[in-house]
């Protein structure tokens, strides 16, 4: 590996080195025969750079790809890399959006709202105080007026965020990557240039 | 055809001749190259040359399915290679290749390119992107490898090779950059604290910047190149203070073997060029000195303007309950115990607004809040002017004490004046703040004003203490008369009239440190300079260590027992201070600039002073304070220490630059002695090193009739751009109403 492949090897061995030893019965360490294998949800909400989250079952949830939190080792890395420092702001907020949007309806409705204050706050605000921060949200951030955040009001309005790009929505250390690497027989240098 | 025989060359070729290709690859290489030309068989002939483009468009048309359709995907990829199979070798007649097919290969070679690129943006599954990364870039090195056949063919691959090389440079130069930074881990480790501090913390590493540049070039060649020390009087210490020249008060006082040294501008001789090299030692002086700072002018500038893009249009509270909702969350918190700080401050700032929020629909009470902020004002006004007058106060007595000689007093008569100052930076800050819960404003505005105060407030200090320093100058200029005439006598008195007057005579051999001295107004002035730093420093140091570690180890154990809750009530722990750290880091910046011509060794210290600081500043900040309870976005302040760091810069230099346009230089010390003025050494290049032409050249450029209009012109192109821009400004934010209303139907 060239020297930029070297540390897209080295983040590869650690992710996959996380994955397995969440499961290390089920996962296994060759990749070569691409297996078909998924960890519960469970499991993965319990790994330390998500445990203390309030929104750690969203967030699995975005990345499986039938939306019941189960995931595959590219998953896995998909969730990692998105969530790292060096992704794209544009890449950051569709996934942010798919995050609170409990009832996925591609709408972020009230209800969803609801949702999200009272996992930030643990339930401390009254039901009045919901309703009105709710409100507000929706006073400030929908743009076409039906009521609910659209992708595009949402993108709107989390595009100036000056608190969103930096060092917030960001796990530490992993760097995106597309991988091939963790298996020898995949190493290949022209193709993971990315 | 020609060409696609030529690809399956090609591709042959690059497959052979990767070294680390292995089965799986080529097999599938294999496979998707006669996936491909199967594709271009078709669309040939349909489509008549129109190359890969069919293909490009079908993939773009997968491109927005999602998850779920990946099956379909490789269904069609399957039906695709059925087709295929059977004309994949059918033909392989020669054809040439047009100028109008080859220009379109190109443009899809550079297409898949910039998907490429582009592709770690779009919102796929892994899988997917895995899958068309792949085929873009077999695609894009078999047609690299064919489109180099034909004219110009080495001259393509070298092209193409070099960009490849260029753009791999790049990386590791980001890598390599992103690795230099310092502090850059301690930077991550502290956010799980509290995110906030982040910008102090970059804060450090710009001011950094700055330092590196003006010392080291001048005191290593100095010390390379010129004469060591005891060679010459201005290098060595009188015979006099020799006694005490190596006691640690001495040196801590920076006079002694400390004055002259390289430190101090003092020991740098005026010898035209030194050394071997015959190097300009006076007026690299000046133009280092002259050039760091007009550097730091365009850094600053620089970083303005970075900032003013990021920020862009729009105003502050236009989101405010949207990105509380969404972004208050750190994503790093990995610790329980930050977690419940984390769920706690959120909460409280949620009720804040809200509270904020209902206040605003109730109606205010306009008329008191107007008389409170007035007379808050008004008793801000009444600390700064106190201040003013007791620093002027003090440093009139300690020109009183150095009359009488300093010997006479004590250590707190001695160091009088910097102890005032210091101390007066530390209360002074509290003050306003206690005088600004008066004022009700919001936490921004408020930190605004309180910035704003504090800044005046150490203004006022810098400058009174610099007229001190100017009456100063005036009396030393006064003492070199005295000197000067002195130095004739004891000239005369060495070779006691043996020899008659007006005669010259071989020179009598002295020790330099007998020979009579003149003041040096110049090591004066960096001496005091130096001195205010360390003392500073010290205050930093000691603020932190008693104000931040002594605090909490106070609150902590003595809060068994005591009568009320030593936590929440007062003292508590406390919070990081990112004004004050920020205005102290800002005019410790401001001291450095203005110095540094005088003391070249003063940078240095700065860098080690700024290292330490650092260190001590995270472990407090680690150990003993607590997060802000307020959340507000610190972020927008940036441009504003910037525009604050840019006028101290613009302060500081004026007192260097006046000294060296109107101030005679000592007769004999330091790299400009004998002259009558600082700036004349490049008047003295300019005969002596320059052709003639160019001496006349810069004599005509530098008439007033040409000055003037040049200012002139300048004047009006800056009234020009920013007319522009506003237009731009108010151009921009009709787009954006245009948009919004679009939006709404």
């Amino acid at each position: 590996c060239g020297s930029d492949n070297l540390i897209n090897c080295m983040t590869g061995c650690l992710l996959h080195g996380r994955y397995h030893e969440m499961a290390p019965n089920i996962v296994p360490m060759d990749y070569t025969k691409d297996p078909d294998v998924k960890l519960p949800i469970q499991l993965i909400i319990n790994m330390p750079e998500l445990k203390e989250n309030p929104f750690k079952e969203r967030i699995v949830e975005a990345f499986s790809e039938d939306g019941d939190g189960n995931l595959s080792f590219n998953d896995f890395v998909d969730m990692f890399s998105v969530l790292s420092e060096m992704a794209p702001r544009e890449l950051k907020a569709i996934y942010a959006f798919k995050i609170y949007d409990f009832n996925t309806d591609n709408f972020i409705c009230k209800s969803d709202l609801e949702k999200t204050l009272n996992k930030l706050t643990r339930e401390e605000l009254t039901a009045e105080e919901i309703t009105l921060v709710c409100e507000k949200v929706i006073e400030e951030a929908d743009m076409d007026g039906d009521g609910k955040l659209a992708f595009a009001d949402f993108e709107n309005m989390i595009s100036k965020a000056p608190d969103f790009l930096r060092y917030k929505n960001c796990l530490k250390n992993y760097q995106m990557f597309f991988l091939y690497i963790f298996c020898s027989s995949w190493k290949d240098d022209g193709l993971a240039k990315c | 055809r020609n060409r696609r025989a030529q690809r399956k060359q090609a591709g042959n070729e690059d497959s052979d001749s990767d070294g680390e290709s292995c089965k799986n690859k080529k097999n599938r290489a294999n496979q998707i190259s006669k996936q491909q030309e199967p594709d271009e068989d078709e669309e040939e002939d349909n489509k008549g040359g129109r190359k890969g483009r069919g293909k490009n468009e079908t993939k773009q048309e997968k491109k927005p399915d999602e998850k779920g359709k990946k099956e379909k995907d490789n269904k069609k990829k399957k039906d695709k290679k059925k087709k295929g199979s059977s004309s994949s070798d059918s033909d392989s007649e020669e054809e040439p290749i047009t100028e109008e097919e080859l220009a379109k290969l190109k443009e899809e070679v550079e297409e898949k390119k910039k998907l490429i690129a582009t592709l770690r943006n779009k919102p796929w599954q892994m899988k997917k992107k895995l899958d068309v990364l792949k085929e873009a870039q077999l695609f894009v090195e078999k047609f690299e490898g064919a489109l180099g056949k034909g004219k110009g063919k080495k001259f393509y691959a070298y092209k193409v090779m070099m960009t490849k090389k260029w753009m791999k440079f790049q990386r590791d130069f980001e890598n390599f950059k992103t690795a230099c930074i310092p502090w850059e881990m301690k930077i991550k480790e502290i956010e799980s604290k509290a995110v906030v501090h982040i910008y102090i913390l970059y804060f450090w590493l710009l001011v950094f910047c700055f330092e590196q540049l003006s010392t080291f070039i001048i005191l290593w060649l100095q010390v390379l190149m010129g004469k060591p020390y005891g060679t010459l009087p201005r290098k060595t210490v009188p015979r006099a203070e020799e006694r005490t020249a190596m006691n640690f008060a001495t040196l801590w006082d920076f006079s002694g073997l400390a004055q002259y040294s390289v430190l101090f501008y003092g020991y740098y001789n005026n010898q035209r060029t030194i050394g071997w090299l015959k190097f300009r030692m006076p007026l690299s002086y000046f133009l280092v000195g002259v050039g760091t700072i007009a550097y730091s002018y365009m850094v600053v500038i620089r970083t303005m303007a970075r900032n003013a893009n990021e920020e862009g249009g729009g105003d502050d509270t236009s989101f405010n309950f949207s990105w509380k909702m969404f972004t208050s969350w750190d994503y790093l918190i990995g610790n329980p115990e930050t977690a419940d700080n984390k769920f706690a401050s959120i909460t409280t700032s949620f009720k804040e607004a809200i509270v904020e929020e209902q206040e605003n629909r109730k109606e205010e009470n306009i008329h008191l809040t107007r008389f409170l902020r007035v007379l808050a004002n008004f008793l801000a006004l009444c600390t700064l002017a106190g201040s003013g007058y007791l620093i002027y106060f003090v440093v009139r007595r300690s020109q009183k004490f150095a009359l009488e000689g300093l010997d006479n007093y004590g250590w707190w008569e001695r160091n009088e004046v910097n102890m005032v100052m210091s101390l007066l930076g530390m209360f002074c800050p509290t003050l306003f703040d206690v005088i600004s819960s008066l004022e009700n404003y919001h936490p921004r505005i408020a930190l605004r004003w309180q910035l704003g105060r504090i800044f005046a407030l150490f203004l006022g200090n810098l400058y009174t203490f610099i007229i001190a320093l100017m009456d100063e100058i005036n009396l030393k200029l006064e003492e070199e008369k005295i000197v000067k005439y002195n130095m004739t006598i004891w000239e005369a008195s060495l070779y006691n009239g043996t020899i008659p007057e007006n005669a010259t005579a071989p020179p009598i051999q002295v020790d330099p440190a007998d020979v009579p001295r003149g003041p040096c107004w110049e090591t004066m002035v960096g001496q005091e300079f130096v001195r205010l730093t360390i003392s500073d420093t010290m205050t930093t140091y000691i603020t932190i260590i008693v104000g931040d570690f002594l605090r909490a180890v106070f609150v902590r154990f003595f809060n068994y027992c005591w009568c009320w809750d030593l936590e929440y009530g007062f003292p508590s722990y406390s919070e990081f201070d990112i004004s004050g750290n920020v205005l102290g880091l800002i005019f410790n910046q401001g001291m450095i600039w203005m110095g540094s011509f005088y003391a070249p060794g003063l940078p240095a210290i700065n860098v080690f002073r700024l290292h330490t600081s650092m260190y001590l500043q995270c472990w407090a900040v680690m150990c003993c304070n607590v997060p802000h309870e307020r959340v507000f976005k610190a972020s927008r302040s940036n441009n504003f220490y910037m525009a604050m760091l840019l006028f101290i810069l613009f302060l500081s230099t004026l007192p260097a630059v006046y000294t060296i346009v109107s101030i005679p230089p000592s007769f004999d010390c330091g790299p400009f002695s004998g002259k009558i003025r600082m700036f004349e050494v490049i008047s003295e290049t300019l005969e002596n090193d320059f052709p003639s032409w160019f001496g006349k050249v810069f004599s005509y450029a530098s008439n007033p009739g040409l000055i003037l209009p040049f200012i002139l012109l300048m004047v009006l192109s800056i009234y020009y751009l920013n007319a522009t821009s506003k237009t731009y400004k108010e151009a921009n934010l009709d787009l954006k109403k245009k948009l919004q209303s679009v939006r709404m139907p």
